[in-house]
């Protein structure tokens, strides 16, 4: 063979071999899953449908995955669970449906793989995207107020699912109605429960 | 014996014409068949930057300051990250690259660079690809899959238009008219069959959904990982492997070494991205074939480093003057530093603590800026004036470029480092609440948009000087050399030099 030849095959055989190592090997390996019956008789986890489905795409489309990771990690690794991110390392199982899986490799805020059970509240979900700090003071979280439509003060009362702002940030001339989006985004957030166990050990 | 030298009535060919001069003319004739599209490639790769940086500023104000911009939704944080990221590395990084790729491997194959029309048409599929991707990153729904956010019709057209760039390459490489390859070839060849491979490959298993769950967080990050380590990694090395050794006019120091170092890296950075996602949900033995190829990574850096190094050794007064050294230098000592930082952050008990945090920022400029964008920078120093037949028309410019970007960026990794470094450690402790981790990253997070606008500034020097170049109609005489003692009148690497690489190499 000549040196051209042998360097070509060098070239293709190592990228090909990480290739079935690292993608193709796991792909295969983890194909089988299947969701898990929970306590409550459900099984986990739920394909996201509807609005959830829609709230994921806003999730992504909105890069929320640049400063939040939706990951457990082991007990003895890092403080995740003793932060009360969750009770067990996240699981291969709790991703089948995500596609593309939102890991996230950054934490410039806290870890979301549950945040529907650790925040079950819509309103709060609604104030904090609105402006993070009307719930957590000193927050660096970006306000989404471009979710949410003014609605003129002259009229009648405040629309039914205006937000409550609270003293300093109420303001004087307009109610604050979620869109379509807002509300959907808050679904997907209210989702995010991995809390079923899996006794499946990685 | 060159193919053109063969041509009847050629200079080359004429017994009466001096060997040396000979060499001259060939190298014109190379550079002049590169100057359209090498120049068409790096004048919209700084566009590029320009425009990455103007992205990247604002990120980094954002981080601090969330109600900067806040109420457009096309420049929420989310939005403007993806696209600071796309634009610095499909727009400035790749097509610098490309450009220094083409001019590389036609000098070293002593064989002019043909099918123009094909490179000008590759040149415009890409940046309209590049300007419509960004677009949609900023207006529209994208996958927040890192580093393949962009729609798969702009992926498509980029996978397309690299075909283009093979050919080119593969056909100059074909046409080479030395036996011997170079180590800066084996690397070049390398790189232009790993990019499209991986880029299409990604893009198929995530977005065509060939791959499922957690198979595709392993995808995203198989590319990711080796984007950097067989995309940009070897044209940087290969940048270092020319223009070290021709500036200074001196072979590399060890062939075998450079043999070593370039099959060790073939082989183990393919399999370490799963260094990406320790501690994540995805059976152990992935993550661990991961960090044991990072720490097998040491064998081609430290062989690198020794060759680089043992190279330069007594030589190195000579930065005081060469713009290309210094900026190469700069950049192929950063990547020992990177490399060897890498390792260790795939190293469980270290990711622990800097997994999630702004260190792993830092290292990422560390890599991507330090040294591929440096390295970039000089070859670009090198090869215009080559290229134009001008030479530079300020050393004081340049002189702003080099010291703007460099504690520019020593400024960004050193402050992030630290306060990522902290991050970390308090984000493991759970009795430290989390808004006191937010609290503490404040004045880091301002050091880095500080750091930002000094490197701004160098952008814009550089900037300037590329377009002084660009529509400058007379030679401008003069090399634009940092006046110092002992300076030569003309850089080592000018017309009349030796072939580059090593007497060692060649008697291979
Ligand atoms: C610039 C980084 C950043 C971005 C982008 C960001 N966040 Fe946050 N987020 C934070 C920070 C910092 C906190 C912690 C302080 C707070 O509660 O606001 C936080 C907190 C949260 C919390 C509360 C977590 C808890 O444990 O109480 C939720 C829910 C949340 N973010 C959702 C989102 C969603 C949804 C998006 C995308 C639309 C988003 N974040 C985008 C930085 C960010
Ligand atoms: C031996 C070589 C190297 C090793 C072992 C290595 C290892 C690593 C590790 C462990 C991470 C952190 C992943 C995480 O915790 O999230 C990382 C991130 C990164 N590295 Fe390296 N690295 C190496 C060289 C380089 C080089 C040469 C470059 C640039 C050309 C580079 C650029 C990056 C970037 C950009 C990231 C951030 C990726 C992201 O999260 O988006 N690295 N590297
Ligand atoms: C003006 C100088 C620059 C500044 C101020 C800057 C700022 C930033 C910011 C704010 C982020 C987001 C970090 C986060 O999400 O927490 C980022 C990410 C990134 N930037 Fe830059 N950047 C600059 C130049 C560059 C250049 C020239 C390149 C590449 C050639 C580059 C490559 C990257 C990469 C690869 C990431 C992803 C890092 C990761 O995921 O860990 N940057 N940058």
């Amino acid at each position: 063979m000549n040196r051209t030849a042998v360097l070509l095959a060098g070239v293709l055989l190592t990228v090909a071999s990480s290739f079935v190592g690292l993608v193709v090997i796991p792909d295969w390996q983890l194909d089988p899953l299947a969701p898990v019956q929970a306590p409550d008789g459900t099984m986990q986890p739920q394909k996201p449908t509807g609005s959830v489905a829609e709230g994921r795409a806003i999730y992504s489309e909105l890069g929320c995955i640049y400063c939040h990771s939706q990951q457990v990690r082991p007990r003895e690794f890092g403080a995740d669970q003793a932060r009360g991110w969750g009770d067990r390392q996240t699981h291969p199982v709790d991703h089948i449906y995500d596609a593309p899986p939102l890991l996230g490799t950054m934490r410039t805020g806290p870890d979301l793989a549950n945040i529907g059970a650790r925040q079950p509240s819509r309103s709060w979900h609604h104030l904090h995207l609105f402006d993070p700090e009307t719930t957590s003071p000193g927050s660096i979280m970006p306000p989404y107020r471009f979710l949410y439509d003014p609605v003129s003060r002259d009229g009648a009362g405040p629309p039914e699912t205006a937000l409550d702002l609270p003293g300093e940030f109420d303001d004087p001339d307009y109610w604050w109605v979620p869109t379509d989006r807002a509300e959907a985004l808050v679904d997907y957030l209210l989702s995010l429960d991995h809390s079923y166990p899996i006794d499946d050990e990685l | 014996m060159s193919e053109m030298a063969d041509e009847p009535g050629h200079p080359e060919g004429d017994p009466g014409v001096p060997p040396r001069d000979r060499d001259v003319i060939r190298r014109a004739r190379i550079d002049e068949s590169c100057r359209g599209p090498v120049m068409f490639f790096i004048l919209t790769a700084v566009v590029w930057l320009l425009v990455g940086t103007v992205l990247a500023i604002v990120a980094s104000v954002k981080m601090h300051s969330p109600e900067f911009l806040a109420n457009l939704e096309p420049l929420t944080f989310g939005r403007v990250r993806p696209a600071h990221l796309n634009t610095v590395i499909y727009g400035w990084s790749s097509l610098a690259g490309i450009g220094v790729l083409l001019w590389l491997q036609a000098r070293l194959c002593r064989a002019p660079l043909r099918f123009h029309r094909l490179l000008y048409g590759v040149g415009v599929l890409w940046n309209l690809a590049v300007a419509a991707g960004t677009i949609a990153l900023l207006t529209t729904h994208f996958n927040s899959v890192e580093w393949l956010e962009f729609p798969v019709w702009t992926a498509a057209t980029l996978g397309v238009g690299f075909l283009g760039v093979m050919v080119v390459s593969l056909d100059v490489f074909r046409r080479r008219t030395k036996h011997h390859i170079f180590v800066s070839q084996w690397y070049l060849f390398g790189a232009v069959f790993w990019f499209p491979i991986l880029y299409v490959l990604a893009n198929m298993m995530i977005h065509l959904g060939m791959a499922s769950g957690i198979a595709q967080a392993t995808a995203n990050w198989w590319f990711a990982h080796n984007v950097l380590g067989i995309w940009f990694t070897p044209i940087g090395l290969a940048a270092a492997y020319y223009f070290i050794p021709k500036v200074l006019g001196r072979p590399i120091h060890s062939y075998y070494l450079s043999l070593l170092g370039f099959w060790t890296l073939a082989l183990f950075y393919n399999w370490a991205g799963t260094h990406h996602l320790i501690g994540g949900p995805l059976p152990v033995w992935l993550t661990t074939v991961g960090t044991v190829a990072s720490m097998m990574m040491f064998i081609p850096v430290v062989t690198v480093a020794i060759n680089h190094h043992m190279t330069m050794v007594g030589h190195f007064q000579k930065l005081k003057y060469s713009p290309t050294l210094r900026f190469i230098v700069f950049g192929a000592m950063s990547y020992t530093l990177v490399s060897v930082q890498g390792s260790l952050m795939a190293l469980r008990t270290v990711n622990e603590t800097t997994h999630f945090t702004h260190y792993t920022v830092a290292h990422a400029h560390l890599g991507m800026y330090a040294f591929f964008t440096m390295a970039m920078f000089g070859s670009i120093y090198y090869l215009v004036p080559r290229l134009l037949g001008r030479e530079w028309p300020s050393a004081t410019l340049i002189r702003v470029h080099f010291w703007c970007t460099a504690t520019g960026i020593f400024l960004y990794f050193s402050g992030l480092s630290w306060g990522g470094w902290r991050q970390g450690e308090m984000m493991n402790h759970d009795t430290v609440d989390f808004q006191a981790i937010v609290d503490y990253l404040i004045p880091f997070l301002w050091s880095r948009s500080f750091a930002g606008i000094l490197m701004t500034v160098g952008h814009v020097a550089f900037a300037i000087l590329l377009w002084k170049m660009w529509r400058g109609k007379e030679p401008t005489g003069e090399p634009a050399l940092f006046p110092a003692k002992g300076a030569p009148k003309r850089e080592e690497d000018s017309l009349h030099d030796r072939p580059p690489e090593s007497k060692r190499e060649e008697s291979s």
